[in-house]
């Protein structure tokens, strides 16, 4: 972000940054930066609050009014990212025979279906569809226990697009399983690797895939970061 | 260290693109100011192309699409405050209620995203696709850009 505000300013666009990252503000110096110590992916800091992401464009349109620069300012709101797992329900056991992980993904199927018409919109499709999330997770199963990756049939060939799709499914399906305020960042993430068996079968399919020799970035970007890969 | 203090550590170690006599550009006043937003959330609407790994393009936004689908790659932030509400990324509504407020002049006709994992010399960006986007929103006379990453 810091790098386009340069190339904007240099088209003639006067810029404002909403920084996420204080140092890479600094080095990079984009011309007005509002630095906002928000848990990353929420730059506005929080869901359907009107007053608070109006407060926050207001004072970073006011470095507008600035003489020269580059301009630094921290909102005076720090947000932490909430490490628990958001409190969702998780549905029963159905169909014993399945692995839990694909019993539980058919379980929430309705669910994502609730959400899908609600917002209209969903982001999984990369590689699969809704109706597809159970069969891609019974292929990560098989990977988890032993099944050899490469021979197995990924879908699109691209295993963190099928992670992301799994993820996202899970997530849109739990909107409309929580009540009460929008959980805080990370807090449905650690939901879904914490507390699901498809979270579990993802990063257990991630650690065969890395102990088999599977490039770094490809068993990488199956999960956060910071996801165990003990 | 949680995941998002991990994500702060990393990035603050990445390498830094340095710009020799930066452009500054002193804007219209506020209340005349059409403005725009550009996000690395890899937003695109729904039929547009989506992004691919290390994608360094762009896609434009017009300003009454809701229908936005997150195509970042990262799994490195939280996704979900976006689904549960366009604007904590995206503040295209706040934009919209400044405007009928007289706060900014207009809200632009277009938007831009970007996905925000790029390779890490940004030559693409910086040299062709950055300079490609900011000529689009000149083209619709935009003042003031608001930048927001994920």
């Amino acid at each position: 972000m810091s790098v386009l505000a340069h190339i904007f300013e240099a088209a003639g666009i006067a810029t404002v940054v909403l920084s996420s990252v204080r140092e890479v503000a600094q080095k990079v110096s984009p011309p007005r930066a509002l630095h906002c110590e928000f848990p990353l992916g929420r730059p506005l800091g929080i869901p359907n609050d009107i007053e608070f992401q109006t407060d926050v464009l207001v004072r970073a349109f006011a470095l507008l009014n600035e003489q020269s620069g580059p301009v630094l300012v921290d909102h005076p709101v720090v947000i932490e990212a909430d490490e628990q797992p958001v409190s969702c329900a998780i549905p029963p056991r159905f169909d014993a025979s399945l692995p839990p992980c694909v019993d539980e993904a058919r379980g929430l199927r309705k669910a994502h279906q609730r959400a899908f018409e609600r917002r209209g919109v969903t982001s999984v499709g990369r590689v699969i569809t809704p109706d597809e999330v159970p069969n891609a997770l019974a292929i990560l199963h098989a990977i988890a226990n032993g099944q050899d990756w490469t021979t197995a049939e990924i879908p699109g060939g691209n295993v963190i697009s099928v992670c992301h799709d799994i993820r996202t499914y899970y997530e849109e399906a739990a909107l409309e399983l929580i009540n009460g305020p929008a959980p805080g960042g990370r807090a449905m993430e650690n939901w879904f690797f914490e507390t699901t068996e498809a979270g579990a079968t993802v990063l257990g399919a991630r650690r065969a895939m890395r102990d088999a020799g599977a490039m770094f970035p490809l068993w990488f970007y199956m999960a956060p970061a910071n996801r165990d890969s003990a | 260290m949680n995941g998002d203090q991990m994500m702060r550590a990393r990035a603050a170690t990445l390498p830094a693109p340095q710009f020799d006599n930066p452009a500054w550009v002193t804007p219209v006043a506020l209340g005349d100011a059409k403005v725009a937003i550009v996000t690395s959330a890899a937003l695109y609407v729904v039929g547009d192309n989506s992004f691919t790994a290390g994608d360094t393009g762009y896609r434009l936004i017009d300003r009454d699409r809701r229908d936005l689908i997150l195509g970042h790659w990262s799994p490195n932030f939280d996704q979900m405050g976006i689904k549960m509400d366009l604007n904590v990324v995206y503040p295209i509504d706040r934009l919209e209620e400044l405007a009928a407020q007289g706060v900014i002049g207009s809200v632009a006709p277009r938007h831009v995203s970007f996905a925000g994992n790029q390779p890490d010399d940004v030559s693409t960006i910086r040299l062709d696709t950055g300079p490609s986007a900011a000529a689009q929103l000149r083209q619709d006379g935009v003042d003031v850009v608001i930048l927001t990453p994920v």
